[in-house]
């Protein structure tokens, strides 16, 4: 019998297609792993409700988990749980950051315009920024710009 | 024991409503007016579709609906249920802009309505849509604001766009003859008179702050007719065009 551990581990190398850095469980997208004689049960959230890479990574998690494991993999979408911000695992900030990506900020949970106006720009560090369009490349992103060192950059937004 | 038929009917109007802005909120790909604009209105466009695909979702899971995308692109005109704002062409970059804010602030007082819901299994998705809206507010409400402070023209077309506007949005609140008290006694939502209360409370903040004058609402005819399956003449067009790659095979996978 296989241990939650180990699926874990497994699970760290499927990455997010969008942010490469991440992995579904940097990205807190799993909600339970279940281990019975039948198999292994994932439950995965998307982080936004029109996440197009659902599927995808769905599929990535089905393969990277039957390439190591040699039982029956089921992959089913977690229909209770939503994901928000405050499921990104301890390490993925930096990760985030290392990849020039600004990190969500949240102060009590909740995330406001005045707190989009002062996010830390992850080439320079200055908060001299501003919030330049609250849409970016994916459904996740929001454009910065940095008034200190002149760079546009891209933020993982928010989510309550 | 909920009635199901007042159910279907609430989310089938608000599924109707966020799949057609969503199509024509995407209309702007390619053509915004700057990129970062060009990106938004996309971006909106697939969380738009997004909220209806999980709307529809939530019929066949709980109240015996079709697949989400068979009643999405194979249903009739008739049988649509979206009011005749989301319907109309993108026209000028004015509308569109004074549609998204008077629309997105509609919905962002529906699903906060629907937080609590006697539909429960609404209650999750209610939650979610509200938090990704919020940008969609951020950007109506900036927009607006800067529009209306830029020059004489821009100020001036968004006092047009308003004025043109609200009669339409008015329809948002149109309400079911045969449902609507249902609705509010089973505690399914508070009815639509209560949210065009609501929502007139939180648009008349921005409108003033940009310097935009709204008339008494009262002064306005709502644009009815589209709840009973009577719509603009542009819908039809649009369906077909949505539809066409689907209709190629309707039973294909993707």
């Amino acid at each position: 019998m296989h241990t939650t551990e180990e699926v874990y581990d497994a699970l760290q190398s499927v990455m997010d297609p969008e942010i490469p850095v991440l992995s579904v469980v940097d990205l807190g997208m799993i909600t339970a792993v279940d281990i019975n004689s039948d198999g292994i049960l994932v439950k995965m959230i998307p982080t936004f409700a029109a996440c197009p890479a659902v599927q995808y990574i769905q599929r990535n998690i089905q393969t990277a988990l039957e390439e190591k494991f040699s039982v029956a993999i089921t992959v089913i979408i977690d229909q209770e749980t939503l994901w928000s911000t405050s499921r990104l695992a301890p390490g993925a900030k930096d990760k985030l950051e290392q990849f020039g990506i600004a990190a969500p900020q949240v102060v009590d949970g909740k995330a406001y315009n005045e707190i989009l106006l002062q996010t830390p720009c992850p080439h320079c560090g200055s908060k001299n920024t501003y919030l330049r369009s609250p849409f970016g490349s994916t459904l996740c992103r929001a454009i910065h710009y940095c008034k200190d060192c002149s760079n546009v950059f891209e933020q993982f937004k928010p989510v309550e | 024991m909920l009635s199901q038929q007042a159910i279907i009917s609430l989310l089938t109007k608000m599924g109707d409503d966020a799949l057609i802005i969503g199509h024509r909120n995407s209309e702007w790909t390619g053509l915004g007016p700057i990129m970062e604009e060009d990106i938004a209105f996309s971006s909106m466009a697939q969380d738009k579709i997004g909220h209806a695909w999980a709307l529809y979702r939530v019929m066949q899971e709980h109240l015996g609906g079709q697949d989400p995308d068979q009643f999405a692109f194979m249903r009739a005109e008739k049988e649509m249920r979206s009011c005749h704002f989301v319907e109309l062409p993108i026209g000028e970059y004015d509308f569109s802009l004074m549609r998204h804010f008077l629309f997105d602030h509609a919905e962002a007082v529906r699903y906060e309505s629907l937080e609590n819901t006697a539909f429960e299994p609404l209650q999750p998705f209610a939650k979610k849509f509200k938090g990704e809206i919020k940008y969609h507010l951020l950007h109506a409400d900036e927009w607006v604001l800067q529009l209306s402070r830029g020059s004489e023209e821009s100020y001036a077309r968004m006092q047009q766009a308003l004025l043109h506007c609200m009669p339409l949005a008015l329809g948002i609140f149109e309400t079911s003859k045969a449902h609507e008290q249902t609705l509010i006694d089973e505690k399914i939502y508070p009815g639509e008179q209560a949210l065009q209360a609501r929502w007139l409370d939180r648009i008349y903040p921005v409108l003033s702050k940009a310097g935009l004058n709204l008339p008494g609402i009262e002064s306005f005819t709502p644009v009815y007719g589209g709840r009973e399956g009577y719509h603009t003449a542009y819908l039809q067009p649009l369906l077909d065009e949505m539809s066409s790659v689907f209709k190629l095979d309707p039973t294909a996978t993707w």
